[in-house]
């Protein structure tokens, strides 16, 4: 009994990799399309993984043109081809649905699920539920306004480590020359916020 | 000429046959009554055909070598108690789908495109998830997957509209996927192990190491499991089987999820040495299933979508008895998808009709259908009661022998399941007096049309199958003792590999030399 060589090839094993991460990254891609080419990719992926788990390529499995030891695998090719073949039969069938949907809609990305949309509608019916009474009038949601405060904060916080880290050339004079640091830091902060947004 | 003789030339029937009818339906698909007549007298045969194939198994699996090459290098049949009981009642239950569909097929007047389609498909689907049955080899598994999902994604999307394109599309998606991490766990297999064959492989597998066998083990639940619709995995079942005509929900309903769950009890007890942390896996995966499954379909207000989400939950109950890993568990879950096999396609048949009188399926535009059609009624009542597990009828039985071992083996898990397993039951309970409720006995919130017909040929199926569910019940006894005996051969684990190699494991060396030598070369 001879003992077959399973030192699989360092290139097949990559190309196996490769495929598989860009086939799942596009398996998560919202259009059809996209969602079927990761299909192939990974379909392909899983086919050079036949090819590694049948071993060391060798000579054609023919009996008589090749000594035994030095056949390669045939069953792996035989069970890579029905992949193939399945794999080509789905691909079709997927083309076909992603063309109708595009009849049909226009583009071919796959729509949420019923409950998704059940879910967003019911959000979007609570939402006046979570309105605050004195921005009603203005028409700003308790959320507007903590995205305008979270700004502010933003760039304030922003500002203090651009102040220590960044900043200090423009202003280290100031500081230097006698300012207290517990009255100074709310004028400081805020000149800082300034100085930022007229850099950007 | 005994049974057996008969049994073993009978084997690769339930394949062939439907597969020959698929052709030439495709063939005829100018010829509806044809079409008709050649679609039936295949499933009819295919029925005959596993019923003599349940009593010949009863006495040994019967193993068919095709093309007289032998087991580790050719491809072999092999029909035991468990894939023999899951061919009869899946051919009988598919019988009854097609009848019912050809009726309402007949009733709508649409014999143009769709149904021209429709009768090679469906014998497409019914080829492919017989062989997945019957399948002794576990890339043959594999192509009887591929062949039944191929089949389901064009039913699916029957006359390609926008809502069924939509679900269709999420359906697709996750059954590709589903498909290539089953292909890399054969691949993984076949380089650790150098074999496909499912006897060999359930040798070969107890002597590689034990990380490698654990993640194979691993991709195959995960690859069985989205087919299965295990808790996880299951979110893209309630979205997409109710988009479908009632009798394709049905028959995916009923069989699909079950192809998975028998592909699930075959490799798991066939090819991996028993694995506490896989059964503990199990066993959370089940609760999980269970709760959260009919949590989804207390919250559903449309019957079909209820019913798809108690699918998922009493999925749940299946794989709890395999995760006890014992007889009495793994004959309890063998009984447990006998009778939901049936009970699911019933209740989807039934809905159907529903629609039909009723005009939908919301239970708010549902109501007083007892009154307006007595029948109806019960044909929904019985079967709504056995899911539910009411006594005496067969889902309360299937229920207690769970419940019974769950106790009997008394770890905290198994006592946490069999709480999980008795809410969920008074839960499903809760859901379906609930449709019953707003469907049958309220006033209808909107007018429910008068005198609207049901044909005849769809309520006989219908009723066909409510009584199939009822004689589950009165033949509960012979047939829990044969799932018994099921699930003694399945754990045993020698009387699989032993009809499969009955000169020992080096069979193949009869054969050829050079076979052996590529078979033991790994």
């Amino acid at each position: 009994m001879n003992v077959i060589d399973m030192t699989p090839s360092l290139v097949l094993v990559l190309a196996i990799g490769v495929l598989f991460a860009a086939g799942v990254y596009l398996l998560l891609e919202r259009s059809l399309t996209r969602v079927l080419l990761g299909f192939i990719l990974m379909g392909n992926g899983a086919n050079l993984l036949f090819l590694v788990a049948g071993g060391r390529a060798g000579g054609a499995p023919i009996v008589g043109t090749t000594p035994d030891e030095e056949m390669s695998d045939p069953l792996v090719q035989a069970m890579v081809l029905t992949a193939i073949v399945i794999t080509l039969g789905l691909t079709a069938f997927v083309l076909a649905m992603a063309y109708r949907s595009w009849q049909l809609h226009g583009h071919d990305e796959v729509q949420d699920d019923l409950e998704d949309r059940r879910v967003a509608r019911h959000a979007a019916r609570n939402a006046p539920a979570f309105e605050d009474l004195d921005t009603e009038e203005s028409g700003q949601t308790l959320d507007d306004e903590a995205a305008e405060v979270h700004d502010e904060t933003d760039g304030d916080g922003d500002g203090i480590t651009d102040a220590r880290l960044d900043v200090p050339s423009a202003r280290g004079d100031r500081t230097a020359s006698g300012g207290t640091p517990g009255g100074a830091d709310g004028t400081d902060d805020a000149g800082t916020g300034q100085d930022e947004g007229r850099e950007r | 000429m005994d049974v057996t003789d008969v049994a073993k030339v009978v084997v690769p029937l339930p394949v062939v046959l439907p597969l020959i009818a698929a052709g030439l339906t495709l063939a005829l698909w100018r010829h509806a009554r044809a079409q008709r007549i050649i679609a039936t007298a295949a499933l009819s045969l295919v029925l005959v055909t596993a019923v003599v194939l349940l009593v010949a198994a009863d006495s040994g699996p019967v193993v068919v070598d095709v093309g007289e090459w032998g087991a580790p290098v050719g491809i072999d049949l092999v029909a035991d108690r468990l894939s023999a009981l899951m061919l009869t009642v899946s051919s009988f239950v598919m019988l009854c789908v097609l009848l019912y569909s050809l009726a309402q097929g007949v009733a709508d007047g649409d014999e143009e495109a769709p149904v021209a389609i429709y009768h090679p498909t469906f014998m497409v689907l019914a080829a492919g998830v017989f062989n997945a049955f019957l399948s002794g080899d576990l890339f043959n598994l594999y192509v009887g997957f591929e062949i039944f999902l191929a089949a389901s994604y064009v039913l699916l999307t029957l006359g390609g509209t926008g809502e069924r394109i939509r679900a269709g599309s999420i359906y697709v998606v996750v059954a590709l996927l589903s498909s290539i991490i089953f292909l890399v766990a054969i691949a993984l297999t076949y380089a650790s192990t150098g074999t496909v064959n499912l006897a060999q492989l359930s040798e070969r597998f107890a002597e590689i190491d034990p990380g490698v066998r654990l993640t194979i083990q691993l991709l195959l639940l995960l690859a069985f499991g989205i087919k299965a619709a295990l808790f996880p995995l299951s979110s893209w079942l309630p979205d997409s089987y109710p988009t479908a005509p009632a009798p394709v929900t049905a028959v995916f309903a009923g069989l699909l999820t079950k192809v998975g769950v028998y592909a699930i009890i075959r490799t798991q007890t066939l090819l991996f040495p028993p694995d506490s942390r896989v059964d503990e896996l199990l066993m959370w995966l089940a609760l999980l299933t269970m709760v959260i499954g009919i949590l989804g379909a207390v919250a559903q207000n449309d019957i079909k979508r209820l019913l798809s989400f108690t699918l998922v939950s009493h999925i749940g109950y299946m794989i709890f008895g395999i995760a006890l890993a014992s007889e009495p568990g793994m004959a309890a879950a063998i009984f447990y998808v006998v009778h939901h096999i049936t009970v699911q396609t019933t209740l989807f048949l039934v809905v159907g009709l529903v629609e039909r009188r009723g005009g939908s399926t919301s239970l708010d535009r549902l109501g007083g259908l007892a009154k307006l059609a007595p029948g109806l009624a019960i044909l929904f009542f019985v079967p709504a009661m056995n899911l539910a597990g009411i006594p005496p009828l067969s889902g309360f039985l299937g229920k207690l022998g769970l419940l019974e071992e769950g106790v009997a083996q008394g770890t905290p898990l198994t006592w946490a399941l069999v709480v999980g397993s008795v809410v969920t039951s008074l839960l499903t309970l809760y859901a379906i007096v609930k449709a019953w409720n707003k469907a049958f006995w309220q006033t209808p919130p909107v007018e429910i049309p008068e005198g609207v017909t049901m044909p005849r040929g769809m309520v006989g199926p219908a009723t066909a199958l409510v009584a199939f569910g009822l004689a589950l019940t009165l033949v509960a006894g012979p047939l829990y003792s044969y799932t018994e005996r099921a699930a003694t051969t399945l754990l045993d684990g020698h009387t699989y590999v032993d009809a499969v190699f009955p000169d020992g494991s080096d069979r193949g060396q009869g054969e050829s030399s050079e076979v052996a030598e590529d078979g033991d070369g790994s």
